[in-house]
């Protein structure tokens, strides 16, 4: 743009310019000149510079509207409708960034991500009980929950137990007045050292008392949860990746990944295998994380496993040792269902294995909990136990995060000292379960369903593989709408758990009375009878 | 064969120290862990004056229990309540828990406003609740404005495992460290200028450690900033029911009532009860957001730091007690300023100040500027380790709050028996004589020559010396 150009565009209707000489050019031009040059020249001399301006202004802003990714033009005004965030959105954020001033106040992107709808089957399942629920009186049409691993069967050992030993557990005795001193007041992160002995008995007793447990080599978290999360956060960085056995626990997708930006490589378990996790499985998955440019930090693995239920034989878990010695990397041992063994198969815990054999304690971690085994989820009690004191110190001052309730843990310190109640409760705890589970998988098993032999767990995994339409995902999730719809059951599918073969099912049942389970079986057979497929 | 892991197969955030107990803040308390005073078995000991914990109001709380057996599942008459709380692991929360908190949040803020319980999502104390609204609203680099002085655990909270940074707004004690319009703008400047993307703002109001509270003023101009800016604002108001005389409290959830050119969805509160009802054990951390989306996903990542069940429901059962929260309310308060009085008083008679406009909190925000040898934070730092290793008081230094004078300290008051404050302020009274006295003869000998004054080799001593506790402190090194 000339100046001549900008003369002719400028409007100024209360000076008609003067008709354009020479002098009068060199007064546009060098406004200084033209506020020397007199009064005419004073005003032209201002007024140019301010037209200059104001087109150079409107040029850029009419360049920037016409850009496609910036951000709306007027940063005060408007006042965004969070609700309907483009996908674009974050991508249009991070590419302005300072550039075009405040951009829309958005959450975050790992935020964005978590704030979808569950499209799990595992989250939309459980969902959907949770609207009506099935109750023998007074819901007997409501939704059957099969999809939550959860042990109601020995509660009325506990609450015995409670009946007994009240006023101690919550609050001390300080002769006959309640005392709450101590325990409403800031206590380590990890947890009480009382707590800690206690959880170390327990879960030696759990394996059938052939370890022991040190309790200064354990953690204490909220929950199982916070456990697996806080692991991730200390052996691996963003980016990095861990291998996992399908199939898997579907709460790890979140549970691993979701704040700690760590990826899941699975290692495909088949049914040739009985589900039980192979050295070439996790060679090949290993192998094929380095492909993809995955840096392995450690190997997860459920003993016994969730989804299936079996038990991972002493041999495997050598393989397994060595496995992780060879590539250097961590194995996480979640043994969160070790007291839920009720079948003949021995346990052997990976702590059973490092007392007695010679291999680096370092690089394993093993996660517990008391949801499972004894009943209390809402109690919020998990453990992170490590032979690798680095692992132990940083994950100390994770606990931060996720510390258990002061009452709770005096309750439970209390409880899980009381040794011959313990006994009791473990004894008890695996008949009642098997019991159950005989019921059940007999009931599929006339179903003409079977299901994998697992001798552990709350659940069992059932192949439903000649009952879905197609043999893939999505025969499958036809069957488990059909279930979860018309049966209504709510089981778990196996693509939700990365099961690798289509059809499998877990079934929690250990939320079932003996009664329940006539009807669960006929609630399945009257879908099964329409899922026969033909021929 | 073994080889052994070494720290190189451990992630970085596990390696690095991110976790801030590098800073003098834990420095204090590792002397008092060593050294724990006790009236009769120690009571030649460290006394903890760096705990912001509310202790006064323990045997109303106590009596409460005695009461009402019922609202602990762990007594006869609540034992029936036993087996469905136990297996109770929704992360909503009991209704009547989410209720409970809400009414006691709206008197906390002398009904003036309401709660919904909704919005009430849980969290592992108020230190989960920070994270997980910074793993909410931020990636990591991005950035969250902090007007100092500020909670050194923010440090570590709001960054470790998030990623994200915090930029200081700087106040000065000139008009009473208030936050000023300026200083916000400055300091979103600056990180405009550094292309760093500014995603919030984060107040404490009661401040800690200042124990003032915003005014009405300041609370509109910074929500006035965050519109125009387009950024989040969140307030921890953990200290809410600590404010002990006038001014009343003003909470940000009354401005965005009245103040109509909101946008609701900046909005979010942080909230705990481990202050204002002295439970930091039972783990009861609160986020309130205005924000559906925040709501729905902070819910979800609350499975990493659930309260227990078994507080939910005793929780429900005594802030559902009307009559019992209003008296501990009133209570807790006219206690607080007692205790502050007699406090603030004692520093008094030894020529100690403290911020005239603190009327809320668990701590008094002392001046010692006139005590420090030299203006500057290695000064500081000189005088708090003489106050630690000499004087027997765990305070925290104002530079660990990121103060930008020098010669501020935070001393907590409340979480002690008053013959404990009595001892505190004797010794702090003792040695204010002393160094008085000493101040007088080193004048004398000013006069005789050139007499070394080996001050600053000591902080050196303490430090390099094998036996030293203490490891070095990376605010030291900075300067030298």
């Amino acid at each position: 743009m000339t100046l001549t150009q900008i003369r002719t565009q400028s409007k100024e209707p209360e000076h008609p310019p003067r008709k354009p000489t020479g002098a009068t050019g060199m007064r546009l031009i060098v406004p200084l000149q033209g506020v020397v040059q007199g009064r005419g020249g004073l005003i032209l001399g201002s007024l140019i510079p301010c037209a200059l301006f104001y087109f150079f202004h409107l040029y850029l802003k009419r360049h920037r509207s016409a850009n496609p990714s910036s951000n709306p033009p007027s940063p005060s005004a408007s006042s965004p409708n969070l609700a309907d965030i483009p996908r674009t959105a974050s991508r249009s954020n991070l590419s302005s960034r300072g550039s075009f001033g405040p951009g829309r106040a958005s959450i975050s992107t790992r935020a964005m991500s978590i704030a979808k709808p569950n499209d799990s089957p595992y989250y939309i399942g459980l969902d959907k009980v949770s609207g009506n629920p099935y109750d023998r009186t007074s819901n007997p049409d409501g939704i059957i929950q099969l999809g939550l691993s959860e042990n109601r069967l020995c509660l009325d050992l506990i609450e015995k137990w409670m009946a007994k030993n009240l006023r101690d557990s919550i609050v001390g005795t300080d002769g006959d007045d309640l005392n709450i001193n101590g325990i409403t007041t800031y206590q380590p992160f990890d947890g009480l050292m009382e707590l800690k002995v206690a959880m170390a008995n327990f879960m030696s007793r759990v394996v059938g008392k052939v370890v022991s447990f040190d309790a200064s080599q354990m953690v204490l978290t909220a929950g199982a949860t916070p456990a697996v999360e806080i692991l991730s956060f200390c052996l691996a960085d963003h980016g990095n990746a861990f291998l996992v056995p399908t199939p898997y626990y579907p709460g790890f997708d979140r549970d691993m990944r979701w704040r700690t930006g760590v990826e899941l490589v699975p290692v495909h378990c088949r049914s040739t295998d009985n589900f039980i996790l192979s050295v070439t499985a996790l060679e090949q998955a290993y192998n094929h994380a380095r492909k993809r440019g995955l840096k392995v930090r450690g190997l997860l693995i459920s003993n016994p496993s969730n989804p299936v239920g079996n038990l991972l034989p002493r041999e495997r878990l050598f393989d397994i040792l060595n496995f992780a010695q060879e590539k250097n990397i961590h194995i996480i041992s979640d043994e969160i269902f070790a007291g839920s063994v009720y079948g003949e198969d021995e346990f052997v815990s990976m702590a059973q294995i490092l007392e007695e054999e010679d291999f680096d304690k370092n690089r394993v971690h093993i996660i517990y909990g008391l949801s499972k085994d004894l009943s209390l989820p809402g109690f919020r009690v998990g453990a992170i136990y490590s032979y690798n004191e680095n692992v132990l110190t940083a994950a100390k001052r994770l606990t931060r995060f996720s510390s258990i309730s002061a009452p709770s843990q005096r309750l439970l310190a209390s409880m899980l000292s009381d040794a011959s109640f313990i006994e009791e409760y473990i004894e008890t705890n695996k008949k009642r379960i098997g019991n159950i589970y005989g019921l059940f998988v007999e009931g599929f098993r006339r179903l003409g369903i079977r299901c994998m032999e697992s001798s552990a767990g709350l659940y069992c995994w059932a192949d439903m593989g000649k009952l879905i339409p197609s043999y893939s995902e999505k025969g499958e999730l036809d069957l488990w709408d059909k279930l979860l719809n018309i049966a209504k059951i709510n089981v778990t599918p196996g693509s939700a758990c990365h099961c690798i073969e289509p059809g499998w099912f877990r079934c929690c049942f250990t939320t079932l009375t003996e009664d329940d389970i006539p009807i669960v079986i006929e609630r399945i057979r009257k879908v099964a009878e329409t899922c026969k497929s033909p021929g | 064969m073994v080889f052994k892991l070494n720290n190189q197969l451990l992630s970085k955030i596990a390696t690095g120290n991110g976790h801030g107990e590098d800073s003098p803040y834990f420095d204090g308390w590792k002397a008092y862990d060593e050294d724990p005073y006790h009236p009769t078995k120690n009571p030649k000991g460290v006394i903890q004056m760096g705990l912001a914990e509310n202790q006064l109001c323990f045997d109303l709380i106590q009596e409460w229990l005695k009461n009402n057996p019922k609202a602990s599942i762990c007594t006869p008459e609540g034992a029936e309540e036993f087996r469905d709380i136990a297996i109770f692991q929704d992360y909503h929360g009991l209704p009547e828990f989410r209720n409970a908190v809400a009414k006691f949040m709206a008197k906390g803020r002398g009904n003036r406003v309401t709660f919904d319980p909704d919005r009430i999502v849980m969290s592992g104390g108020a230190t989960g609740a920070h994270e997980m609204v910074a793993f909410c609203l931020a990636d990591p680099g991005d950035a969250f404005l902090v007007p100092t002085p500020y909670y050194p655990g923010f440090d570590r909270d709001l960054r470790w495992r998030t990623g994200v940074q915090l930029i200081p707004v700087e106040c000065e004690s000139s008009n009473q460290f208030k936050v000023t319009r300026k200083a916000l703008e400055d300091a979103y400047d600056t990180a405009q200028l550094d292309n760093i993307r500014v995603k919030g703002l984060l107040i404490t109001n009661p401040s800690n450690p200042l124990g003032t509270i915003l005014d009405r003023e300041t609370l509109k101009s910074i929500v006035s900033f965050v519109n125009e800016k387009n950024i989040h604002l969140v307030c921890d108001e953990i200290y809410a029911a600590t404010v002990f005389s006038q001014p009343d409290f003003v909470s940000i959830s009354e401005i965005i009532e009245e103040e109509v050119e909101c946008n609701l969805d900046l909005i979010h509160i942080v909230y705990s009860l481990s202050k204002d009802m002295g439970f930091p054990g039972f783990r009861v951390g609160i986020i309130y957001s205005y924000n559906d989306a925040v709501v729905s996903c902070a819910r979800k990542m609350s499975s990493f730091g659930l309260v227990s069940s078994q507080t939910q429901h005793l929780i429900a059962s005594m802030l559902s007690d009307d009559e019992f929260v209003e008296k501990f309310i009133m209570q807790n308060k006219k206690r607080l300023a007692t205790r502050y009085s007699s406090f603030t008083n004692g520093l008094a008679q030894v020529g100690i100040k403290c911020l005239k406009t603190s009327n809320a909190g668990l701590f008094v925000w002392m001046d010692l500027r006139r005590l420090l040898k030299e203006q500057t934070i290695e000064g500081e730092i000189a005088l708090w380790r003489v106050i630690i290793n000499n004087v027997k008081l765990n305070v925290s230094p104002g530079s660990s709050f990121r103060c930008t004078e020098p010669g501020w300290f935070r001393v907590c008051f409340a979480n002690m028996d008053d013959q404990t404050m009595e001892v505190a302020l004797s010794r702090i009274k003792t040695f204010i004589l002393k160094n008085k006295e000493a101040k007088m003869s080193v004048k004398k000998l000013c006069w005789q020559g050139s007499l070394k004054l080996s001050f600053s080799s000591r902080i050196y001593d303490e430090i390099i010396s094998p036996h030293s506790p203490i490891p070095h402190s990376p605010l030291v090194r900075a300067r030298t």
